[in-house]
């Protein structure tokens, strides 16, 4: 009777902790059963504050727009024309971002250079060196140099289009990397000059350069080596891009590639990818405020990556000062990863799709994050390539309609005037004003 | 003998009449004087030429060398013959930091003293040091050889590959996965025909030989203690 009683009193919904959600108590359960932290691919998942958070104004009575599929409205972007003889010439501002032959199939690679060619841009080589068929399938090549220095000799480098020195990656600033020994196949190992499938460190730090004053001379020693015609990249993760910025052009970049926590790994550690680093949006502006403080903006191009995914994420990275963006997640996505075609599989690996991250596992079912034959070539590199190339047309053609919309016959034209932010933090990270305030936190009020 | 001067003609001027060298061309023996410790000389050779540098070398001297075979009659900084490919490098005096790095191939020979981080990262290349090395050398060494006549200081070694490591003199310390291994006649006779072909006077029976116990090649959280 009492029992009754209690059963018939009203009680309140079960809640689940907010501070332990779903997500934290299955990785407290995974740890405590397994010894050892979680490794994925890909980039931060955790919601932050991002090109979504900021709007275009558009044009008004004081802004006069551009006319819609009549006037033009240009995309070309030159990269390293500060000291190179022979500068990248690309037709849009989205190039394909630094991904090893090793994390990515053979078949993936030569699709990112074909849908890179048909668009009009350059594509990057990652850890581990670049092959015949890399070279051959781009016709605008970026050479990775990175710490490890796998594969590194000096005819790739002459062969190279640009070479971008890797400081840092913004999934895992000051972090190197491991490619496990399942994806060491016999030709990925003689390019990096270590036993088959053995777990292969790439460094975190270059073995013979340390600090700005060092890389000056390694930027020196490479525009010996290849006759001062190739740009020089250096590629940093988004943790101190004010002074990171500063230290690579005073060393004598060409390019500066900025990459925010949302840029993707091929294998990291998740707390690393989630805890390190800072978000794209909050990287553009003190980069671009350490350019304009040496009078080097648009002289010094900027190339922002890290969760760019459409257009509109490409004329707001253009609008906050950078001279153009790269992409990696959202090509490989373009290509086929993570495709729904492939949820029974995915379901068999213990993940969906939307969700597989596992990228150093070796097992993608979509063939583009492996070395085993069989998946990778479920891959058609000619198909995955049109795929890209529409994709990154799309891309393209959204930030064309944006830029015209704000009056500028250029997608450089933009500019952080035509932006408002739909956060507080998002305007204080951006520098633009509270949407329907003339408010920029952060700053003076005037 | 064909001579340039680097303090007259600037070190672009050097470097690319080394590097434009036609194929066939006589003008194989060059020296280069007043090289007035400047970084990057004499990098990105890829013909049989010998070059013979007269005075002390920046950073980077015969960067990404293959093929030639430079000297340098002096010391040389930072990241001497880093990335080598074949050929060789010289240098009568001692060798700054990282010397070596990430070699390929060739023969590198100090006949003096190497910092730290000597064949770091090594992938190929043979380095035979007269006098010592530094803290770290060989660390993450993948292939090639390291001999050291002298002394090697801390962590020898550290995270080593399949490089082999050879010392006449003691060692402060290993580093982690990294072992004296027994010296077998195959290797024995490795270390004879480098130290000849090097030049050094010393006698091969005296050193020691270490390389990787294999125990880090896949990572298990179980030896997480080791690192």
């Amino acid at each position: 009777m009492a029992e009754q009683k209690h059963n018939s009193q009203p009680r309140a919904a079960a809640r689940a902790s907010a501070t332990f959600d779903e997500y934290t108590l299955s990785e407290i359960r995974r740890a405590a059963s397994t010894g050892i932290y979680d490794i994925r691919g890909a980039g931060a998942k955790r919601a932050l504050p991002h090109f979504d958070d900021l709007l275009f104004l558009g044009a008004s009575i004081s802004r006069y727009p551009l006319e819609g599929y009549r006037e033009r409205c240009g995309t070309e972007v030159t990269l390293g024309d500060r000291f190179a003889s022979k500068p990248l010439q690309l037709k849009i501002p989205i190039t394909i971002a630094g991904m090893s032959f090793g994390s990515l199939s053979g078949q993936a690679k030569e699709a990112l250079g074909r849908g890179a060619n048909a668009a009009g841009t350059s594509t990057t080589t990652g850890d581990g060196g670049m092959t015949q068929e890399e070279r051959g399938h781009s016709k605008l090549l970026v050479y990775q140099y990175l710490p490890s220095r796998y594969g590194m000799n000096p005819d790739d480098l002459r062969k190279a289009d640009a070479i971008e020195i890797v400081v840092g990656q913004g999934a895992k600033p000051g972090g190197g990397g491991m490619l496990l020994g399942q994806k060491i196949n016999k030709r990925v190992a003689g390019m990096r000059s270590l036993p088959e499938g053995i777990d292969q460190r790439s460094a975190c730090r270059h073995p013979d350069w340390t600090g700005p004053d060092d890389l000056e001379i390694k930027i020196l020693e490479l525009r010996e080596i290849t006759r001062g015609e190739k740009p020089i990249f250096v590629k940093i993760g988004g943790s101190r891009p004010y002074y990171d910025t500063a230290l690579a052009v005073k060393s004598g970049a060409d390019v500066v590639v900025l990459d925010g926590m949302q840029g993707g790994t091929a294998a990291t550690q998740n707390v690393f990818i989630e805890h390190v680093g800072m978000p794209t949006l909050a990287c553009i502006r003190p980069a671009v405020q350490a350019l304009q403080e040496l009078d080097m903006h648009r002289k010094v191009q900027l190339v922002v990556s890290g969760g760019i995914r459409n257009g509109a994420d490409v004329a707001k990275a253009m609008a906050l000062g950078a001279d153009a963006v790269s992409i990696g997640t959202a090509a490989l996505v373009a290509m086929g990863d993570n495709d729904p075609r492939w949820e029974s599989e995915y379901n068999a690996l213990g993940t969906t799709a939307g969700s597989y991250d596992a990228w150093h596992e070796g097992r993608d079912p979509a063939g583009i994050t492996t070395q085993d034959p069989e998946l990778a070539g479920r891959l058609d590199p000619v198909v995955a390539g049109k795929r890209l190339a529409n994709y990154l047309g799309v891309m393209t053609l959204e930030a064309q309609t944006i830029a015209r919309a704000c009056g500028k016959n250029h997608v450089h034209n933009l500019e952080p005037e035509d932006l408002c932010a739909l956060t507080v933090e998002a305007a204080a990270m951006a520098k633009v004003p509270l949407a329907g305030t003339a408010w920029v936190p952060g700053t003076p009020v005037s | 003998m064909n001579t340039l001067d680097l303090q007259a003609l600037g070190l672009r001027a050097v470097n690319s009449t080394l590097q434009d060298l036609e194929d066939g061309s006589n003008k194989t023996a060059w020296t280069v004087t007043n090289p007035m410790g400047q970084h990057a000389i004499a990098c990105g050779l890829d013909k049989p030429m010998s070059v013979d540098i007269l005075g002390h070398v920046g950073f980077y001297c015969g960067g990404m060398n293959k093929e030639a075979d430079i000297t340098v009659h002096g010391h040389a900084g930072v990241g001497l013959a880093e990335n080598m490919m074949s050929g060789s490098v010289r240098v009568t005096g001692n060798a700054s930091q990282s010397a070596g790095a990430t070699g390929h191939g060739g023969l590198l020979v100090i006949e003096g003293d190497a910092s730290s981080r000597c064949g770091i990262s090594m992938k190929g290349i043979d380095i035979v040091v007269g006098g010592s090395v530094g803290h770290m050398s060989g660390f993450m060494a993948q292939l090639g050889h390291l001999v050291v006549c002298g002394d090697a200081g801390d962590a020898l070694g550290d995270s080593i590959y399949e490089a082999k490591l050879y010392v006449a003199g003691s060692v402060d310390s290993l580093g982690a996965d990294c072992i004296e291994k027994e010296m077998t006649p195959e290797h024995l006779a490795t270390l004879t025909n480098l130290l000849q072909r090097s030049g050094m006077d010393a006698d091969p029976k005296s050193f020691k030989r270490y390389g990787s116990a294999r125990q880090l090649y896949h990572f298990d959280i179980d030896k997480a203690d080791a690192y």
